[in-house]
């Protein structure tokens, strides 16, 4: 059998587990990627939203070898980027991490949506991140966060 | 605004953008074991034996014989206990804990455990419980005489359902033995010193042989006040026979079905009109415990002091009951009590004033009560009342007259439209005397050689923000820059008993005694000097002694008000009711954070948005939850709301810091009615009584051709 590996957040790693293990398990106990949270085990909270080839998916719903080759992008790669500090700055302004649970799902969540269309509106945040539950905020500093930033970030996207 | 409701960058915010907290189950889990519960299947029956698999080496079953202390979690009652008695009494009752290195093969082993039972008659729905954990009345003037003079009497019933905290990081505790024989044990919780009182009786131990820190939470809103104490317990009892770390973290199912709810309640609300006022109410409030007491008692007392909501009452009679049935127990949850009663009266001043041909909202204004008048419990508003001028303003913010009226024409159509208002109040902190008697608590702060202050208090950051809050008040009152002042995750180990993170309490009792604590410091500053100070709370002078009792004196030192209305939208074709607005103003005094308390208003909003739509737990007849998991339980995405527009208005208290109240709970309690109010009004006028209040709900009301 062909060897598992996938582009972790740049760098090429190699998997010995299963090809059948959850991405989600992979990452946080191989890699320790624990950013990665489980707050379903079901793809219904988006808490362990990554980002594969730039598409957003809920990794708990994901097996390894469903990732061969590809690119994986978490929370500890994706902080080390200036579109990273774009958010992080307007969600520090607006106060928009309470728990922090979803926080990195939804940080990931966004890039995805300003990735395809970098300057939204009202409407195509709230649908960008109608995958990814938050408990704490009501959602509006976060909505409203992800549109400063794409503002302020203008050019990063 | 005040310098100190100035925005700052949160304390736990850069941790947490990043990804870099840890969370419980972060931990990197070297050497440690895995606990899993073993649960009764049976809502009650006797446990008989239970069969368990040969145990690799490394592999442990623990149970409450393993227990050095008592089998009782410290709560109110002694009921709940750490592992099973003789009987379970709910399903998903712990029976005992596997634990081991790999926790696969502890799942694996787990599902070859079988407990053999002697099946025992359980009592499931609210309306067949006769066991009351707790029944108290209390009442005002003569109910009696006002039913008898009386032009109207209307009778009504009110039901609400479940509500799951769903907090996004499930419930995980970690017990570690340590070196010095010290149990440790550190989670995802609220209350550091329940968890370690609680540690103290079940490992027969004292103070010294245990302390308990709280981990970065993920989200708690009650959820993680009572409960932690029963995890904690078990994984500190495992780990004391292990001889190692135990860590043990829910998976969501296990969380949805096992951990406690809010409860479901069952009200009938007897009120007597007369000349267009109401004279009295007589008041039956049923809440579904669940198979322990835990926190019922005082769940159900804030619901009592609240049931008359708030108007001016002469006369009432209410009655409060805490019902044992063989469910899930039920616990703390935003709100406390007050959500389930706020909920009906509310409901029932709409339903009157409908029938009296009059506009709910000034049948409502000419009930309410004013500064310096008397509490349901003959306690005094002692402060302001600015119910009337923030009802002013969220009508204006949400056109809320012209709406009513125009939805109150004929609807035609697919779409039809209603909107809705609720009133009410939370009272800030314990109820009556549990702060002077019960909790006492005591804040220090510590300056070291180089001038950083750090702040040694029990209140653990769940998301509210009380690290950032707590820290600028006492960098303003010592003239310091935020980063000169600490405040870490607490841990009973190092810091004292300054009482529970809940009851909205934190800012207003806790973030007072820092404050004075503060300046205290102040007044005795040396530089270079390493300096402690202490402050201990005490009641304020006015407050009226309060003895449960009898319910008779100031349940809560003051109020904070919140005027709340939701627009609503049903599709007649499909029953879907989408909310179109909801606003709210909101006085807890002085905003300490306005980001910070505008995110609590705006949280609480939609949490109690989904109370009342689209949050349902069914259980079936044999006591089963039934659709534990997010792809039942449906909790608010971004796209089911709009912005919520919240507004605070500023009624600042003497007693808190810089003139902050309770802020945490709020928001939730008017959710529900403002919601019905307004879906009533979109059916055309029907009277509704539960919620959640459901697109199925919705459709069958439609089907029955629009009755109730």
């Amino acid at each position: 059998m062909a060897e598992l590996s996938f582009i972790l957040n740049g760098s090429r790693v190699r998997y010995d587990g299963s090809a059948a293990d959850r991405l989600l398990d992979a990452l946080r106990n191989e890699y320790h990627c624990t950013s990665v949270k489980c707050g379903c085990g079901e793809g219904e909270c988006g808490a362990c939203a990554v980002l594969i080839d730039g598409v957003l998916h809920n990794s708990c719903c994901v097996a390894v070898g469903a990732v061969q080759d590809a690119q994986v992008v978490t929370l500890e790669g994706y902080r080390e980027t200036a579109r990273f500090q774009a958010l992080d700055r307007a969600f520090a302004e607006l106060s928009a991490v309470q728990c922090g649970f979803c926080t990195p799902g939804i940080l990931l969540a966004a890039e995805a949506l300003l990735s395809r269309s970098p300057h939204p509106d009202e409407a195509e945040i709230r649908e960008g991140l109608s995958g990814n539950l938050c408990r704490c905020t009501g959602y509006n500093a976060i909505v409203n966060a992800v549109k400063r930033a794409a503002e302020e970030g203008d050019g990063l996207w | 605004m005040d310098t100190i409701s100035q925005s700052v960058v949160r304390k736990d915010h850069g941790d947490k953008v990043s990804g870099r907290s840890l969370y419980t189950g972060d931990y990197a889990p070297e050497g440690m074991l895995f606990g899993k519960l073993l649960r009764a299947e049976l809502a009650r029956a006797r446990v008989l034996r239970v069969h368990v698999p040969a145990l690799p080496e490394g592999y442990y079953y623990v149970d409450a014989k393993d227990i050095p202390g008592d089998n009782n979690v410290n709560m109110v009652l002694d009921d709940s206990p750490v592992f099973c008695r003789e009987t379970v009494e709910y399903i998903g009752e712990a029976i005992a804990m596997l634990c081991g290195p790999d926790e696969e093969t502890v799942g694996r082993l787990l599902s070859a455990c079988r407990v053999d039972y002697e099946k025992l008659e359980p009592v499931i729905r609210l309306d067949e419980a006769h066991e009351s954990f707790f029944d108290y009345t209390y009442s005002q003037g003569d109910t009696e005489k006002a039913f008898a003079e009386a032009d109207k009497i209307y009778d009504e019933q009110f039901e609400t359902g479940y509500q799951e905290h769903a907090y996004l990081e499930t419930q995980a505790m970690t017990a570690e033995p340590e070196a010095d024989g010290r149990m440790f044990v550190h989670g995802s919780l609220q209350c550091v010193y329940y968890v370690r009182n609680a540690l103290q009786r079940v490992l027969g131990c004292g103070p010294e042989g245990v302390h308990v820190m709280q981990d970065v939470t993920g989200g708690a809103f009650g959820g993680k006040e009572d409960y932690p104490s029963v995890l904690g317990c078990q994984v500190a009892v495992a780990a004391l026979k292990c001889g190692k770390p135990v860590r043990c973290v829910f998976d969501r199912r296990e969380d949805m079905a096992c951990s406690p709810k809010r409860h479901p309640s069952r009200c009938r609300y007897r009120v007597s009109v007369k000349d267009g006022r109401v004279t009295a109410m007589d008041v039956d409030i049923r809440f579904n415990a669940g198979a322990y007491s835990t926190l019922s008692a005082v769940v159900l007392q804030r619901g009592m002091i609240s049931a008359p909501g708030v108007y001016q009452i002469p006369n009432t009679r209410i009655r409060g009951r805490a019902m044992k049935t063989n469910t899930v127990p039920c616990g703390a949850f935003r709100g406390f009590g007050a959500p389930q009663t706020f909920f009906a009266v509310e409901m029932m001043m709409d339903h009157i004033a409908r029938d009296l041909g009059v506009d709910a909202l000034t049948f409502k204004q000419a009930h309410l009560s004013r500064q310096g008048d008397i509490t349901s419990t003959g306690g005094r508003y002692h402060f302001p009342v600015p119910l009337p001028d923030m009802i002013r303003e969220t009508e204006a913010l949400c056109d809320y007259r012209r709406k009513k009226e125009e939805y109150q024409k004929p609807q035609t159509g697919r779409f039809r439209r209603g909107i809705g208002m609720s009133l009410q109040f939370h009272g800030g902190g314990f109820t009556g005397s549990g702060e002077q008697d019960i909790i006492k608590a005591v804040v220090r702060l510590r300056k070291e050689r180089d001038g950083t202050v750090e702040i040694l208090a029990a209140s653990g950051e769940i998301g509210q923000g009380v690290r950032t809050t707590f820290s600028k008040i006492v960098a303003q009152e010592l003239g310091l820059p935020l980063e000169r002042i600490i405040f870490e995750y607490p841990d009973t180990a190092l810091v004292p008993d300054s009482g529970p993170t809940v009851a909205s309490r934190s800012i207003m009792v806790v973030g007072e005694l820092l404050r004075r604590a503060a300046v205290k410091l102040r007044e005795r500053w040396a530089d270079g000097e390493v300096q402690e100070v202490e402050e201990r709370y005490r009641a304020p002078d006015f407050m009226i002694p309060f003895t449960i009792d009898h319910f008779a004196g100031d349940a809560y030192a003051t109020y904070s008000w919140a005027v709340m209305t939701a627009e609503v939208e049903v599709d007649t074709l499909t029953g879907m009711i989408r909310v179109l607005d909801a606003c709210g103003s909101f006085d807890v005094g002085t905003p300490i954070d306005r980001n910070i308390v505008m995110g609590q208003m705006e949280g609480g909003f939609l949490q109690g948005i989904g109370y009342a739509s689209c949050e349902k737990i069914a259980s079936d007849g044999t006591g089963r939850i039934r659709g534990a998991s997010f792809s039942d339980y449906l909790i608010p995405t971004a796209m089911d709301v709009p912005q919520l527009r919240c507004m605070l208005h500023v009624e600042s208290y003497p007693d808190g810091p810089y003139g902050a109240k309770a802020a945490g709970e709020l928001p939730l309690v008017g959710a529900p009615a403002a919601f019905l109010e307004a879906v009533e009004q979109a059916l055309g006028g029907v009277s509704l009584s539960h919620v959640p209040f459901t697109a199925e709900d919705a459709f069958s009301v439609l089907m029955k051709g629009g009755e109730g």
